[in-house]
């Protein structure tokens, strides 16, 4: 049962990921992300790692796809792209050989290695338990052993949210062109509110 | 099995009956998701129409009751346009994807089961005992977060697939809107995992079941987490279900329909019963959460019909709620409508689970009440008094033209 549902979801995982390198259309590159995406919420599940799992599916199905394709709605890139030329000379070319090169080292590495490359430890974080559901593992694990990397990861996402507010104000007078004046320059204020500033 | 979580039925040997009885409950909840769908859009026509002074559906069956079957039969003959300019292939999976995360959503909902004098709401069927729900995985609510966050992919690539001007508007203000009030609704069901310790829709429900405060105030989440995250909840579903006074995604005045405008035939009846059945899904999540599901007195007969009688009552308050907003509130503006969620409802859910955070702290650190709930109040209120600042100032920056 745990091998059929492995060969499936790898199958739709690799399948996702062929599909976001040969799109001619953005969107439908996004699509198969989230088709990988979804499978490798499902592997988790496969592993019995719920938690992960649908934590995959809410972050990267579910917000960071959401916003890919949502930016490239807005920004209208979502035209067909010519996929025949290629922008860097010798890259695909090159691209494949390195592929190939990762195939054959991890190939020689099991063929070598034996059973030796598997450990057979499933965690290296916490020691399972058949009590205790791994929601509450991570949980604990997060909050006592790594607290530190935990807070260090939510400065730096704050550093990274005010950065973007910072660089996306832009001030008036550094503006080359004038913007035309619109509704939304007013906020919510009343339109009254102007006159009142040339008045002085 | 403990993947598939808290469930007796799971637990222990899986045979044939086991098997049997999952399917059971399958085609139940299948069964139930439709005919409450096609009770709920019936139900919302027939109040609105009593709100507005008309007589509405009156035609098809006792009440015009079986008027959304009559549509519904309707949509399947009608012909099936696909748009010259359509992405072709996104425009048939659209509406697919709309629907399947509505149906998804229902499965962690309990719908049943007594709960009342200590029983813990299972009840046996076939000599197996088993829990009056779907699944109940260990992650429990998170899963109905998941489904929701997908639900958007839905709405939005039918606007942009339609290849139309309008669609696209309507589906770039859909997905905008979703994912700002997904952060809100996030927040408030954070406030109800802290209150009960437990993700499992099943934990959540027992955790409000028994006779509660003083023998009569039921123990539910509403009070236990002190309204707000109720208040937020509510709201942020109704933004995140597109309906009034949110749903400028369909405002007609300005957008023809929305992202469905260039849909027809069944495709389009599948995001509107997606779109019911979403409200019917998003009342039993509220019920579940924050007023106790099918917890209730069993007063004569089984007890765990009376579990479904509550659940059914409590949900059937909630969609008549839905309605009665939606036939009397006016639609909000864009800018008031991203304000709400980024400025009001995530500070405001943020803040609470601060505030109950420390409480549950407190409670376990047995520090003096008193002052922990004073210190927190003045943290609460520092933090509303800077942002309330940073808001003023910006907006006075803005009107000076200093920024955009």
């Amino acid at each position: 049962m745990e091998t059929a549902v492995f060969i499936v979801s790898a199958l739709i995982v690799l399948a996702g990921g062929l599909g976001v390198v040969s799109s001619r259309n953005p969107v439908h590159a996004a699509l198969s992300l989230i088709a990988t995406l979804f499978g490798i919420a499902v592997l988790f599940l496969n592993l019995g790692a719920e938690l992960l799992a649908v934590v995959q599916v809410i972050v990267y199905t579910g917000a960071i796809v959401v916003l890919i394709l949502f930016v490239m709605m807005l920004l209208g890139v979502d035209r067909e792209e010519d996929l025949d030329t290629e922008p860097l000379v010798g890259q695909r070319l090159l691209a494949g050989l390195v592929g190939l090169l990762f195939l054959g080292a991890m190939l020689a590495i099991i063929i070598i290695g034996k059973d030796a490359i598997v450990t057979g430890s499933r965690s290296v974080t916490g020691a399972l338990s058949p009590t205790v559901s791994n929601i509450t593992q991570i949980g604990t694990e997060l909050f006592t052993t790594y607290v530190f990397a935990l807070e260090v990861t939510a400065g730096l996402l704050t550093i990274a949210v005010v950065g973007a507010v910072v660089l996306s104000r832009r001030p008036r007078d550094l503006e080359p062109i004038p913007e035309p004046e619109s509704m939304t320059d007013m906020g919510d204020e009343p339109l009254t509110a102007i006159p009142e500033e040339g008045a002085h | 099995m403990n993947m598939l979580g808290g469930d007796p039925l799971l637990s222990g040997h899986i045979d044939l009956a086991v098997v049997l009885i999952v399917i059971l409950k399958v085609v139940c909840v299948f069964a139930f998701l439709l005919v409450a769908t096609m009770l709920m859009i019936w139900f919302e026509r027939k109040v609105v129409s009593d709100f507005q002074n008309r007589v509405g559906p009156n035609t098809a069956g006792p009440f015009g009751i079986l008027q959304t079957l009559a549509d519904g039969i309707k949509f399947f003959f009608k012909e099936d346009l696909i748009p010259d300019r359509a992405e072709r292939r996104v425009f048939i999976l659209a509406p697919l994807l709309t629907v399947v995360p509505a149906f998804l959503l229902f499965t962690i909902v309990p719908f049943g089961g007594d709960f009342s004098n200590g029983h813990d709401g299972s009840v046996e069927i076939f000599g197996k005992t088993t829990y009056l729900q779907l699944a109940d995985p260990a992650i429990g609510i998170l899963f109905a977060l998941a489904m929701s966050s997908i639900a958007v992919y839905g709405v939005m690539l039918a606007g942009w697939s339609s290849g139309s001007k309008y669609p696209l508007i309507g589906s770039v203000r859909a997905s905008a809107q979703m994912v700002s009030y997904e952060a809100a609704l996030g927040l408030s069901v954070c406030a109800v995992v802290l209150t009960t310790g437990t993700l499992s829709t099943h934990g959540i429900v027992m955790a409000q079941a028994g006779s509660g405060w003083g023998g009569f105030i039921p123990h539910w989440n509403l009070i236990a987490t002190g309204f707000v995250p109720f208040v937020v909840f509510l709201l942020a579903s109704q933004a995140e279900l597109n309906r009034p006074p949110f749903d400028l995604v369909e405002a007609e005045q300005e957008l023809v329909g929305s992202y469905h405008t260039e849909y027809s035939s069944i495709r389009f009846a599948l995001f509107f019963v997606a779109e019911f059945m979403n409200s019917v899904t998003m009342a039993a999540i509220i019920v579940t959460l924050f007023l106790g599901g099918p917890a209730g007195p069993a007063l004569l007969g089984p007890g765990w019909l009376w579990g479904v009688i509550w659940f059914l009552l409590k949900m059937t308050g909630f969609l008549f709620l839905f309605v009665w907003v939606r036939s009397t509130v006016p639609r909000v503006r864009y800018d008031q409508l991203m304000d709400l969620g980024w400025k009001v409802l995530i500070p405001l859910s943020l803040g609470w689970i601060l505030l109950l955070a420390t409480f549950w702290v407190a409670r376990d650190q047995h520090w003096n009440g008193f002052i922990t709930v004073a210190i927190g109040a003045v943290v609460g209120l520092t933090g509303y008094g800077l942002l309330k600042a940073a808001i003023a100032t910006s907006k006075a920056r803005r009107l000076e033209g200093v920024v955009d």
